[in-house]
């Protein structure tokens, strides 16, 4: 007997929860300007999500899923994404997709129930949010088929959470990734929690990146909270993907919120992990290591605060603003042409909508 | 006796059941320390323990896959799916494996099992949270289809299927979870499945329905009642199989029948129903069928959701149309 496969997980961290470097930084510290520009992103995030809770709160937003607290993750894979490669999010992705060039008003109007808010401005290839868990994994695979098919050096990037490690597409997705050397990336943003389950409820590994081996591809483990950290390891998977080989990236952080603003976590978790976990906080730890370099001052700090507060009231204000759709768009986008069988129930549907909005009452 | 809502009735009728048959175990997501997402679980896990209720990973494949398991090894499983936009990936294990494992064995092995999950629109849910697709299911040889309207009902139903020995998909009408409450006896007596009930009586008009959509059925008859017009008002309940003996006894009566569902109109019970009509109530009819439905379109999120959902004032007008008809 000898053993014939082994395996090493790595844990990437630069700076820790006190904002002290603990590694070497990478070089792409040294520009100040991409520092601060991460800096920038997660604080808009985290006021947009600010924003977006007090909508909701107040009966202006549909149900809403808040990534308090994972901001470091998304503004990472939006800062190392490149334009031409493809965002393939789930439902707690809104920093990358804001860093991708999607409003904010676009994500209100989604949530708000307004199917508008999927069609991006900017980012036209990148897929909208998806809800069932873990699906969007395989259009990744899809996506990356297409761009090696043509050749391209392009990059696929899909995001799922821990809980979607779970399910048979997530594992599918990574296989198939690997028999196909794909220019795929997995970010798994381990929150801790799929709503009240959590990681340990989903697996017995010691980590969640130790699936890649199984799939023959790359797998890390990172601090989600350290956006240097993730940047990086970002950047280095997308080189990885262009080589051929894909990655699974873990990120851990936390959720500090509930599950979405339908869900009550307190009845399912204790205040004292929500202490602990607010102390590693993204957004607080790259203040302090800034401040501490000499690149940020409180009088920036209060500055970009009112900055940042002027352009999401602006993202409110288009999407108080925006009228509803007519009636029969839930018609004009079914297919490229409606066929004639389904011509009339447009009629109907027309002919029927007096009275307007709220008309019907079903509680 | 307190009055108790739908939700609470599922969570009755569970405890009962739990209480009295070993056998019975409860599994989904979030179904054991949560008590479920819409609280349908709520206090199982403290009464029987993490054994029989248990949170599962978040894999809907699974938890459809291994209720085939349990059951087939005699056990009763009831199964949570979270909301029926996840129910997809549960397809291959039901069309597969649950319908049909009496009969690849020839009774040898069987599947008595429930799949719970909530469906429907009209709470303003978020993308994928509302759509009615319990035809997909109905089209399945093997499975039973049960749809609850009244928290009577779904003590009642629940426990049927709970004891059935075969697959039963139990579809909880989200939108009225909590809309009503009547007296529900919590004395472990089940209710007929594969019948239909016929909710009010009346002579000039059938109206079909089941779901949420009796709450609009019957303020139809109502508003059919003050014009002179006797509509009789039947809940399928039992969508798959249908109790054709019912409907077509009523129409037989009638003359004139207006099916009513929230699903799209394609390929939907509504035309099983109609087809039933056409093929063994033709000469009973007076009218041609009428069907009040979602349109063949996506669901839309929630801003244009009440535009999308079949209305009272729909039903009343499909229903005075089969009495003008000459």
């Amino acid at each position: 007997m000898q053993p014939i496969a082994q395996f090493t997980i790595n844990y990437w961290q630069y700076l820790n929860a006190d904002g002290q470097t603990v590694a070497e930084l990478p070089a792409f510290t040294q520009n100040s300007e991409r520092i601060i520009s991460l800096y920038r992103a997660m604080s808009l995030t985290r006021l947009f999500d600010q924003k977006a809770i007090a909508l909701q709160r107040t009966g202006q937003l549909g149900t809403y899923a808040s990534p308090l607290g994972q901001e470091a993750i998304g503004v990472a894979i939006g800062s190392a994404m490149r334009p031409e490669d493809v965002l393939i999010p789930a439902y707690r992705d809104h920093a990358a997709q804001f860093m991708r060039g999607v409003r904010m008003s676009d994500i209100l109007l989604y949530w708000g129930g307004d199917e508008r808010g999927m069609d991006y401005a900017e980012a036209r290839e990148d897929f909208p949010i998806s809800v069932p868990v873990a699906s969007q994994c395989c259009h990744a695979v899809g996506v990356a088929y297409a761009m090696k098919l043509r050749r391209q050096s392009r990059v696929a990037v899909s995001c799922i959470g821990d809980g979607g490690t779970s399910k048979g597409d997530f594992y599918e997705s990574l296989n198939a990734s690997g028999v196909w050397q794909l220019p795929v990336i997995f970010v798994i943003n381990n929150n801790q929690w799929a709503i009240s389950v959590p990681r340990s409820g989903q697996s017995a590994t010691q980590t969640l990146a130790q699936k890649a081996i199984a799939a023959g591809i790359h797998g890390e483990q990172v601090d989600g909270n350290d956006v240097i950290a993730m940047t990086a390891r970002m950047e280095a998977a997308i080189e990885r993907a262009q080589q051929g080989e894909a990655t699974v990236i873990e990120a851990l952080s936390y959720r500090m919120s509930d599950h979405t603003t339908a869900d009550d976590a307190s009845r399912y978790r204790s205040q004292e992990e929500l202490d602990k976990y607010a102390a590693r906080d993204p957004i607080s730890r790259l203040n302090i290591w800034l401040t501490e370099t000499g690149l940020w001052s409180d009088q920036q700090e209060s500055a970009l605060q009112e900055e940042l507060a002027e352009q999401v009231d602006q993202a409110v204000k288009a999407y108080l603003a925006t009228e509803p759709q007519p009636v029969q768009s839930m018609f004009d986008d079914l297919y490229e042409t409606l066929p004639t069988a389904y011509q009339k129930q447009r009629d109907e549907l027309i002919a029927a909508q007096a009275p307007v909005d709220g008309g019907a009452d079903h509680g | 006796m307190a009055e108790i809502t739908l939700i609470k009735a599922v969570t009755q009728a569970l405890a009962w059941e739990m209480a009295n048959d070993e056998r019975v175990l409860v599994l989904g997501e979030d179904v054991g320390v949560n008590g479920g997402v819409f609280r349908a679980t709520v206090g199982l896990q403290q009464r029987f323990g993490a054994e029989r209720v248990i949170d599962t990973p978040l894999a809907e494949g699974l938890i459809a896959g291994m209720t085939v398991g349990l059951a087939a090894q005699g056990l009763r499983p009831v199964a949570e799916i979270q909301f029926m936009g996840f129910i997809y990936s549960v397809l291959d294990q039901m069309l597969s494996h649950a319908s049909r494992l009496r009969n690849r064995t020839r009774g040898r092995l069987s599947c008595p099992m429930v799949l719970r999950a909530p469906f429907g629109g009209g709470i303003h849910a978020p993308e994928h949270h509302s759509e009615s697709t319990e035809a997909l299911f109905a089209h399945i040889p093997g499975l039973r289809v049960v749809i609850p309207s009244s928290p009577g009902r779904a003590y009642g139903l629940l426990l049927a299927a709970m004891r059935d020995p075969d697959p039963v998909i139990f579809l909880e009408p989200k939108r009225i979870y909590r809309l009503v409450k009547e007296e529900v006896p919590d004395n472990g007596e089940a209710l007929p499945l594969d019948v239909c009930y016929t909710l009010r009586a009346g002579s000039d008009v059938t109206l079909v329905s089941w779901g949420a959509m009796i709450k609009e059925t019957l303020e139809a008859a109502d508003i059919l009642g003050e014009k002179g017009i006797s509509a009789e008002v039947i809940d399928v309940a039992t969508i798959k199989p249908l109790d054709t003996f019912s409907i077509l006894e009523s129409v037989a009566r009638t003359g004139r029948c207006v099916i009513v569902h929230e699903a799209v109109r394609s390929g939907g019970v509504g035309a099983e129903i109609a087809a039933l009509l056409a093929g063994e109530g033709l000469l009973h009819l007076m009218a041609p069928v009428q069907r009040v439905t979602g349109y063949d379109t996506v669901m839309p999120l929630f801003r244009l959701e009440n535009h999308y959902m079949p209305s009272v004032q729909q039903i009343v007008e499909a229903a005075q149309k089969t009495l003008e008809f000459e």
